[in-house]
């Protein structure tokens, strides 16, 4: 109930500021933003966080994007970009962008066609020698891709091995700008160069990053704002009461927890605050190559040890979602209804009896309350991390396993867990767009370099493949289920529940759309403008 | 005293060069570098992108060698290249230093300026209210630790003012910038106020029972004289060693008070580069550390000779 009314808040909040009459706009001003932390570098490509994505999105464009409009990204709702218009040919592998002509980068040059065929053969890893990134988080995301080619200055034809109709809505991510051919991956990591409507004029470590309106831009009459600073804060204590202050006119992406909100309300009644998933959630890696977890049987009794409940109530007051890998709806376009939640296995109402087939698994294996399993929850020393970890080892007690904390340095989290040097661990994951392409490959594909935990298993391989071709929505929707089932059955990341989080912004802030299935989207800016 | 001031000298150098060798092997020790966090940071588990960025970065080389071309660039006064921001180290480091030298000025020029004149004040005023009071006060800065103080006075300054006295901006003036440093330069600086305090009125009472004190006092001097002239004089060496040692903690102390209050200062910046393993930066922020504390040692011990004529150093 609670979650229902946070989105019907938010979403009157958002249909207030969407409905701001046009001739209200006013141009100028600059943004202040709070930021959470520096960001590792300013590449996009390079990154795997919104503590990048929030700050440089705006600098860049992408080829098509999800309308900044709407709330809720999905394939039906994709919108030009650099591209003008696109079309597929008669058996889906062959996708040509008719591109903008007359755009130019932030240096002066002009954009063309050969800057895309150049970012997506570094992406898809055709051309490594390209030198505009260093690191490829995403590349699986682009292993459909067999060619590119190039047809004049404004044309371009991605080529795919397969059908795959979740390749245009994966070009629409925060994470798919295109980037100039000319500039080298070291400027791009420091003073990126972009098409967008801001150029950044300064990023310090530790201080600011600071953006300025591109008079050049190729929208003709935006971005409003002459600039946007973000700062950055790293104490969150100092952050929220810079906004409280007036010193910030937006806080950082999902800053605000929700006893945090009581205070922010409490001490300045005018802000607008929103609640939105962040499509982040909280699961379980279980190391399936080393004993004791090597056993299938006690990964099966862990997926039922757990009671989702606790987590959100203790995490967020109650506003955490209960989901499987997927989003779950309304804000979730290919999770699970609830009532299918249901079904699976752990995920039913009667944890007493969930808890119950666990202890039998427990004692089957030679386990009970005299001779409990003693392992370590490994996680990354966060508190984000530390806190559902401390819950898990409570409910743990409950099937006989004595769990002991081991908190991780931040910096060697994911050393550890790729060289499979854990048991059993806490972990966030966090979804660049709300698609089982986008999810199922980067997280449990075989071949993906962010399947951290080198999960492998050629049926469910199969499976991603399949559903990836799929054009009947309905259809593939059914097999993404099958696959979060498959998943939970063996043990890969049993999730835990979606967190739910605040963004607020001053009153003067207007024309600001929150998007409520990916945080990595949606920050543009080109609209926003200030009434002050 | 020539001879002392060469031998002072060596040993200084010594010193800097153990520290140098310390801090380098340290580092190293650490588990994880810098190439496994910047592909952590990107959560891939791809080692072969680890091995790529570590050759770019030089990291591959024997770690002698990785020392020798470090030690080699100080002494010509190049400092290398940043890792995480791949610019110049100077750069990144050289616009910080003023404002943490700044701050802990004002933190320091605070707790001598309130330590020293409320612990003489506490020790000829002794077992009176107002000893009582100081203590008090003294003991409350002992106590409470400098970012729950600077907290407090952020939310202080929130509620009753409508403002957050932190560093969003550049100061555009002195006077802004003396204004924006001293609210946190106070926070961080009233525990070592405290510590001052306490230490002068104890070495104070201890001066004040001396024999030549009853001398001077005999000879007719006027209160005033006997406790600012004759007994603060020599109560001052033990709180000028501890003002020594209280300016090399004000580092500690200047970590956490710059996060509270924003300000980008070299403490802070110091933290990150250690989260992140940026070896340039860590390396030379330490030397840097490193020599001011080895400095103000050999600043106390000559303030001792300034103190206490008696005390000479052998040749």
């Amino acid at each position: 109930m609670r979650i229902r009314l946070a989105f019907i808040a938010g979403g009157l909040a958002a249909a207030v500021v969407i409905a701001a009459p046009a001739f209200a706009q006013k141009q100028g001003g600059t943004l202040r933003v709070s930021h959470r932390d520096n960001p590792p570098s300013a590449s996009v490509h390079e990154e795997a966080t919104i503590s990048v994505n929030m700050p440089f999105m705006s600098v860049f464009n992408n080829l098509v994007m999800f309308d900044p409009k709407e709330k809720i990204n999905s394939p039906d709702k994709i919108v030009p970009e650099l591209a003008e218009s696109w079309s597929w040919n008669a058996d889906k592998t062959k996708l040509t962008f008719k591109l903008r002509s007359g755009v130019k980068w932030h240096d002066g040059k002009p954009f063309s066609s050969k800057d895309v065929k150049c970012t997506w053969d570094a992406l898809s890893g055709i051309d490594e020698k390209q030198q505009i990134i260093r690191k490829n988080p995403r590349k699986v995301w682009y292993k459909n891709v067999k060619e590119i080619t190039t047809n004049g200055d404004n044309e371009v034809t991605f080529t795919l091995a397969r059908e795959q109709p979740s390749f245009l809505s994966m070009l629409a991510a925060g994470y798919s700008p295109v980037y100039p051919c000319h500039v080298d991956s070291r400027t791009m990591r420091s003073k990126p160069i972009g098409t967008g409507p801001f150029k950044v004029t300064d990023f310090k470590r530790n201080e600011a990053i600071k953006l300025v309106r591109n008079p050049d831009y190729w929208k003709k009459g935006r971005p409003y704002l002459d600039a946007i600073e973000f700062k950055i804060v790293p104490n969150r204590s100092t952050r929220v009461l810079g906004f409280v202050a007036g010193e910030f006119d937006l806080t950082f992406d999902s800053d605000i927890t929700f006893p945090l909100l009581k205070d922010v309300k409490g001490q300045k009644a005018d802000a607008i605050c929103e609640a939105r998933p962040t499509n982040v959630h909280t699961n379980l890696l279980i190391n399936r190559d080393a004993p004791p977890f090597d056993n299938p049987k006690l990964r099966e009794a862990l997926v039922y040890s757990l009671d989702r409940q606790p987590f959100s109530d203790i995490l967020s007051q109650g506003n955490d979602l209960r989901g499987a890998t997927m989003l779950p709806p309304p804000a979730g376009v290919w999770g699970m209804t609830q009532d299918e939640l249901q079904k699976l296995p752990g995920f039913g109402p009667d944890i007493g009896k969930n808890r119950e087939i666990a202890r039998g698994i427990m004692k089957e294996l030679g386990y009970g309350p005299d001779k409990p399993l003693k392992i370590k929850v490994a996680t990354r020393n966060i508190a984000i991390y530390r806190d559902p970890a401390v819950i898990l080892i409570d409910q743990l007690k409950q099937i006989y396993i004595e769990a002991e904390l081991e908190p991780i340095d931040t910096t060697i989290w994911y050393n550890k867990i790729q060289q499979k040097n854990y048991q059993v661990g806490l972990n966030l994951t966090g979804a660049g767009l709300d698609d089982p392409d986008g999810v199922f490959y980067e997280n449990f594909y075989s071949t993906s370099d962010r399947n951290y935990t080198a999960y492998k298993n050629p049926e469910i391989d199969k499976m991603i493949d399949e559903q990836s071709a799929m054009t009947d929505v309905n259809k593939r929707k059914a097999m993404v289920t099958k696959i979060e089932q498959a998943l939970l059955k063996d043990g890969a990341r049993p999730p835990i529940s979606h967190s739910v989080s605040n963004t607020c912004w001053a009153p003067a802030v207007k024309n600001l759309v929150l998007q409520h299935n990916s945080i990595y989207n949606g920050w543009r800016l080109e609209d926003v403008w200030l009434d002050r | 005293m020539g001879s002392y001031l060469i031998r002072r000298f060596l040993l200084m150098a010594l010193t800097l060069f153990g520290m140098s060798v310390l801090i380098f092997v340290m580092l190293r020790l650490v588990p994880g570098n810098v190439a496994d966090i910047l592909v952590d940071s990107a959560g891939i588990a791809d080692p072969k992108e680890k091995a790529k960025i570590a050759k770019e970065l030089g990291l591959d080389r024997p770690i002698h060698e990785q020392y020798v071309s470090w030690i080699g660039g100080l002494a010509r006064g190049d400092l290398g290249f940043a890792y995480i921001s791949e610019r110049p180290a100077i750069e990144e480091i050289a616009p910080r230093i003023p404002i943490s030298a700044k701050l802990a000025g004002l933190a320091l020029f605070f707790s001598v300026i309130m330590g020293v004149p409320l612990g003489v004040i506490s020790a000829v005023r002794q077992n009176t209210a107002l000893d009582y009071s100081l203590r008090l006060v003294s003991l409350s800065g002992l106590s409470l630790p400098s970012f729950w103080l600077g907290l407090l006075i952020l939310m202080a300054s929130v509620q009753w003012f409508g403002m957050i006295p932190i560093w969003t901006n550049e100061p555009r003036s002195i006077l802004e910038e003396l204004m924006l440093l001293s609210i946190p330069a106070a926070a961080v600086g009233f525990r070592s106020s405290a510590l001052i305090m306490r230490l002068t009125r104890s070495s104070m009472l201890e001066v004040l029972r001396q024999d030549y004190i009853r001398t001077a006092r005999s000879k007719g001097a006027s209160q005033t004289t006997v406790n600012y002239v004759h007994a603060l004089r020599n109560a001052l060496l033990p709180v000028v060693t501890i003002i020594g040692i209280e300016a090399a903690f004000l580092v500690g102390g200047l970590i956490v008070t710059e996060t509270v209050f924003n300000i980008p200062g070299v403490a802070r910046f110091l933290v990150e580069a250690i989260l992140w393993r940026d070896y340039p930066i860590v390396q030379n922020l330490v030397m840097l550390i490193a020599f001011v504390v080895v400095m103000v040692n050999f600043l106390v011990d000559m303030a001792y000779m300034a103190l206490d004529p008696r005390i000479k150093f052998a040749d």
